[in-house]
């Protein structure tokens, strides 16, 4: 198993926490009940599973423009995502990250990050340096 | 990031401690993008409503304001979440009202023109050939860019309003030729009809694309489209796959042939009646109740309008099915003096002025309305609502006005 991954850098603070994975995309007007910190979307692969403090591992975004000020929003109130592994951000996911502080990667040189890691990894998020490390 | 004197002294903190926050998330979110440097942009257009911007959004906003910064290029602003002047009729409660009010004046506040429209490319002041913006909400980014042929990224609302308080924004993806050649190629194999087919053959493509990056080019279109239908057919392909700039040979500005976006060795992918099928095929609900009929994202044009008002004249809705139209106000002016309101009205609709029906509070209104089947002949809005605990389904605009008399979602 590998111990680290190498991504492009990223937004937000170095953080810590279990991963939550699906092979599925992304919005938070689209997909969450953001009151009650879960997926809400009956079609999404996560419908049902809370995000608070995880670190999803996602696809790429969907959708439109809402994210930048919602993860914000999610963020002040304590229900949020710890941070998001993508294969490929859009300019929305990142310009919401920046205004959360939120930890936020994407590019990976390993390939398919949703296949590489898996839920219940614990991960160690390094957006400044571009990388993402396994705990055992 | 390369920066010039003047960027360099925003950075510093000399214009203000907002124009220094905007110059930060700007260079943050350039450095994720691998911008080099920085270009002017003549607009911004703001996505704001207060669902998404929550008490938070509207605090951080007002703390810029109270530092009395104003914009420094003409900022506009995507539909509001409340209209002021009907809210409590359809569910919503004083308290989002007033965080609404807060959040216009602190816009105002910062001379923000508030618009309040996600058609201001056939209302306010549309992008020119080549020009560089800073467009939210993703049909006008779309639009703006393949239709005009203008150059925008999907700017959210704090990094619109970054750049309406710097004047410009990070140079990356769309605004670099490099990223407008097409990706991906499509070829059509029957052309849409109306507004609906449009929006049906937008989601298609953009559900097959699947990403911010790609760049379809589209063939097999040969009647000139409107402005309206290419208004459905954009926001929806960027609803489904976040897409915000598709081509169409022959028409859209960048393209009068395939090798002008260098699509000519890229293998075609055909768009077939079966696929187009099996987008709708969830969405199709023929003969069950219907609670609530929308007629939104976009907003209407005046000639929607018009096509309504005559589809509502002289009949009337279900009393188990209520009616929704949202336009801007530009729109709704003009709407009224041609009478069109009146007959929408006498329909039993209700039309609502500067909002747009997803973006204010949809679940909260669908749980005051008892509101669950929802019909549409937006394929934006039905692809969005089912997060929102609606049952959505999609008809052309003339047999949702069947079903709302009916109250009975009609073929």
């Amino acid at each position: 198993m590998k111990k680290e991954l190498k991504c492009h850098v990223g937004i937000g603070p170095k953080v810590e926490g279990i991963a939550l994975v699906a092979a599925d995309n992304f919005s938070a007007r689209y997909d969450l009940d953001r009151i009650n910190g879960v997926f809400s979307r009956p079609q999404h692969k996560l419908y049902g599973s809370s995000y608070k403090d995880v670190i999803l591992v996602l696809n790429t975004a969907k959708g439109g423009v809402a994210t930048a000020w919602m993860l914000y929003e999610m963020t002040s109130r304590k229900i949020a995502p710890k941070g998001i592994l993508f294969n490929s951000v859009n300019t929305i996911l990142a310009q919401g990250a920046a205004l959360a502080e939120m930890a936020m990667v994407d590019r990976f040189e390993d390939g398919d990050v949703t296949k590489i890691v898996k839920t219940g990894d614990h991960l160690i998020v390094c957006p400044d340096e571009g990388k993402v490390i396994f705990v055992e | 990031m390369k920066l010039n004197n003047e960027e360099q002294a925003m950075l510093a903190g000399d214009f203000g401690p907002a124009v220094k926050w905007a110059m930060e998330h700007q260079l943050q979110v350039g450095r994720m993008f691998d911008a080099e440097d920085m270009v002017d942009v003549s607009q911004a257009h703001m996505m704001a409503d207060p669902e998404s911007l929550g008490e938070a959004g509207v605090a951080f906003t007002e703390k810029l304001a109270e530092t009395d910064i104003s914009v420094r290029i003409p900022t506009i602003t995507d539909p509001r979440g409340v209209d002021l002047e009907c809210y409590e009729p359809i569910g919503q409660t004083e308290s989002m009202a007033e965080l609404e009010r807060r959040f216009i004046a602190a816009c105002k506040r910062m001379g923000i023109t508030m618009t309040n429209t996600c058609i201001n490319y056939q209302t306010i002041m549309p992008p020119v050939f080549g020009d560089h913006v800073a467009f939210g909400d993703t049909g006008v980014v779309i639009y703006s860019n393949s239709v005009c042929g203008a150059r925008s990224n999907f700017e959210g609302g704090p990094s619109a309003l970054a750049a309406g308080l710097t004047g410009r924004t990070p140079r990356y993806g769309l605004h670099l030729n490099d990223n407008r050649s097409s990706t991906k190629r499509y070829q059509v194999a029957e052309e849409p009809k109306d507004l609906m087919d449009w929006g049906v053959l937008g989601a298609t493509i953009g559900r097959m694309a699947g990403s911010y990056w790609e760049v379809p080019v589209i063939e097999g279109i040969e009647k000139i489209p409107n402005s309206d239908q290419l208004k459905h057919f954009g926001a929806a392909m960027a609803s489904y796959g976040s897409v915000p700039l598709f081509h169409i040979v022959g028409i859209t500005p960048e393209c009068q042939k395939i090798e002008d976006v260098d699509g000519q060795a890229l293998e075609a992918t055909k768009v077939t009646k079966e696929t187009i099928r099996d987008l709708r095929a969830p969405f199709s609900a023929v003969g069950s109740q219907v609670d609530v009929v929308v007629f939104a994202a976009p907003q209407l044009s005046i000639i929607e309008m018009s096509e309504l008002s005559k589809l509502c004249s002289g009949r009337q809705r279900s009393p188990t099915t209520d009616v929704i139209v949202c336009t801007s106000a530009q729109v709704y002016a003009d709407a009224v003096s041609m009478g069109y309101v009146n007959e929408i009205e006498a329909f039993g609709g209700r039309v609502l002025v500067g909002t747009c029906f997803y973006q204010q509070y949809a679940r909260e209104i669908g749980e005051a309305n008892g509101w669950t089947s929802l019909l549409s002949n937006s394929a934006k809005i039905v692809n969005i609502l089912g997060g929102y605990g609606y049952q959505p389904s999609l008809a052309s605009m003339e047999a949702c006005i069947e079903s709302a008399e009916k109250g009975i979602i009609v073929q």
